[in-house]
């Protein structure tokens, strides 16, 4: 009875990061679980780690588009940064670090670095931006990556790591192993991620997002984002906060493309396009904008979804464009939308009077 | 002289780019929107030439025509029934939407006529004088090699810029184009109609991207799904480029795109042409952050 005066007497934003906590340890329970008594079919077992993923990047590009307000449509590239550098450390390593949980959290962190680096060196340009010009300068950028890394040949020998873009690399050892092979992407990658990793990585980066937007600066940042003239006119500054919004969010974004990759033998460039970038800021939108939890299930409903709809065969894209405009319509939808805050405020204010 | 051919081959692959982008800038200078399903609309006009020409044996220009006119009705189509609903709605919200338009061709697409690749054929090509057919012809001695689509492509660009200053510029519908574009509700006020008009402008666009997208495939004659989603983004960054919003930015924009895009081929590389490309806008928004014709706004508090 405690707990539960406790819970309601909270802040409602951090009842609300419990209630999200509670349901993703809850979902992970239950998935065990259902895995473990054999419940889950062979495809959705392989689908865990990359809803993780798609997960943990719909989050971080929540704290984008939702808290800091800016428009990114390039956030595959951070990913694909994350994934090629946190596959080379993780592949570097291998001698070095024989426990594989061990190397798969060296290489998140090494991808989160890497891609937080290039987050900031993207941010000081596109950060000056606004609006549509700021999002098409992102799409801009994750195309450059893109076609980087689609050209890179790293490989590693005894003399270190060689890397060179454009040609393919001819001062390697004999007894050395390429690991990124332009066009062919990275092969032979050890597929170590597990479920549970992905687990403890949505769990980090609701932490972390949490507790940035519920702290000072995360306040600075929706200010920003509410009205940027009168936050700059109280004395914020402006560049610093957003900057440090959108490197978090890159750098999530590069742990999570670490965990996709080392969950296939093989990766390439070009799985990290604009079609990527355009499908998690889908789980955005859909989930509603600065609504984590709204992210976590609109990610994790929406990568399956393709796969429950496998009984239309060929129409399933179809039925997916359909549902995504449908959905868009309805919840915009004036007459539908005043319904539902009807109801809303006819359940709301039920439960006030009780209370009463 | 091969510079000249590459300069050549750059302004006409910029003239498509600058059709299409025309598409996207007219329809953000109106209804504020990024319509991303512009790309898979340059697809559908090049299909339907396709089958016309190619299955049904007709003449080219009426395999054009008839890509513009399936285009046009669908782009009123789309516009009446996913984009009219959100007017009010978000701008995001539309953004989604465009997105699962675009979606929706694309795999429409796919089921209708296949996946697999289809051979345009050179609806350009002309009768040499040894009677055979040519896709190109030569000058000074064999040493400027110029294909009939590049002729075809700067024509028809300069032809439709010329046509729509025109249009927006004197004709009363172009007037209320540009008065919507301007401030929606006073236009309603003075007595425009705004749904009209922003039809209209879908229609436009469409027909538009039906010519590029038939320009594009006899220059390039790869066609499957998804042909139209890269040369819409470019067009796209071609339309914000020469600044969002405006018509001859759309042609500046589209050239240098071209331009540059054809030069980092030939010069730099072949696999980094698209970095180069997108490198240059970046510049370009940095300096001009409304784009190379754009308006710059100033911010009232």
């Amino acid at each position: 009875m405690n707990m539960k005066k406790s819970f309601k007497n909270m802040r409602k934003s951090t009842r609300r990061s419990f209630i999200t906590y509670g349901f993703v340890i809850i979902a992970f329970i239950i998935l065990q679980i259902m895995n473990g008594m054999g419940m889950l079919s062979f495809s959705l077992q392989g689908m865990l780690v990359p809803i993780c993923a798609y997960v943990v990047m719909a989050v971080s590009l929540n704290l984008t588009v939702g808290i800091l307000g800016e428009l990114s449509l390039g956030h595959a590239g951070f990913m694909s940064v994350g994934a090629f550098t946190g596959v080379t450390a993780a592949m570097a390593l291998q001698t070095a670090i024989p426990f594989a949980p061990l190397r798969l959290a060296v290489g998140m962190a090494v991808g989160a670095v890497f891609a937080a680096v290039v987050g900031f060196l993207i941010g000081i340009p596109v950060l000056r931006l606004k609006g549509d010009y700021l999002a098409i300068v992102t799409l801009a950028f994750g195309e450059i990556i893109k076609t980087i890394f689609t050209n890179l040949y790293v490989g590693v020998d005894q003399n270190g790591l060689h890397i060179r873009l454009l040609k393919n690399l001819s001062d390697l050892a004999e007894d050395g192993t390429m690991i990124v092979r332009g066009p062919m992407g990275m092969g032979g990658v050890a597929k170590i991620s597990t479920f549970t990793a992905g687990f403890v990585l949505v769990m980090i980066s609701l932490v972390v997002v949490f507790n940035l937007v519920n702290s000072r600066a995360g306040r600075a940042i929706m200010s920003i984002r509410d009205n940027r003239i009168a936050a700059e006119s109280i004395g914020l500054h402006v560049t610093k906060y957003k900057m440090m919004a959108f490197v978090v969010s890159a750098s999530l974004a590069g742990a999570a493309g670490a965990l996709f990759a080392m969950n296939y033998s093989t990766i390439v460039a070009s799985k990290f396009d604009f079609n990527t970038s355009i499908l998690v800021l889908v789980f955005v939108v859909l989930g509603g904008l600065g609504n984590m939890l709204g992210s976590i299930i609109a990610a994790a409903l929406l990568t399956i979804l393709p796969e429950a709809l496998r009984s239309f065969a060929d129409y399933r894209m179809l039925v997916y464009a359909i549902v995504l405009i449908l959905v868009m319509l309805a919840t915009n939808n004036p007459t539908l939308r005043a319904w539902i805050d009807q109801l809303q405020k006819a359940v709301t204010g039920k439960r006030k009077k009780e209370a009463a | 002289m091969s510079f000249l051919n590459f300069l050549i081959s750059g302004i006409s692959l910029g003239s498509i780019y600058a059709i299409i982008a025309l598409g996207y800038t007219m329809v953000y200078g109106i209804a504020k929107m990024l319509n991303f399903a512009h790309g898979d609309v340059i697809m559908v006009g090049a299909y339907i030439c396709f089958f016309a020409v190619s299955s049904y044996g007709l003449p080219p220009v009426v395999g054009v025509v008839a890509a513009m006119a399936v285009c046009t009705v669908l782009g009123i189509v789309v516009e009446r029934l996913a984009y009219k609903p959100l007017r009010q709605a978000p701008s995001l919200a539309v953004l989604i939407t465009a997105i699962g338009v675009s979606y929706f061709l694309q795999n429409g697409a796919q089921l209708l006529w296949t996946s697999s690749p289809k051979v345009f054929p050179n609806i350009f090509a002309q009768k040499g004088a040894d009677g055979a057919m040519k896709s190109s012809f030569t000058l000074f001695d064999g040493q400027l090699n110029i294909s009939y689509v590049a002729v075809v492509a700067i024509i028809a660009c300069v032809v439709i810029m010329a046509g729509l200053t025109l249009f927006t510029g004197y004709t009363k519908m172009g007037k209320a184009m540009r008065a919507c574009s301007e401030d929606k509700g006073a236009a309603q006020l003075m007595g425009i109609n705004v749904d009209g008009t922003i039809s209209l402008t879908f229609a436009i666009g469409s027909g538009l991207a039906a010519v590029a997208g038939v320009l594009l495939c006899a220059a390039y004659p790869n066609l499957v799904p998804t042909t139209g989603s890269m040369p819409g983004i470019k067009a796209f960054t071609a339309a914000v480029f020469g600044g969002i919003g405006s018509i001859p930015g759309a042609l500046l924009g589209g050239l240098l795109l071209g331009v540059i895009q054809i030069f980092t081929q030939a010069y730099i590389s072949m696999e980094l042409a698209d970095a180069v490309v997108f490198g240059v806008l970046i510049v370009v928004l940095l300096v001009r952050p409304a784009g190379l014709l754009g308006k710059q706004i100033r911010e009232k508090v």
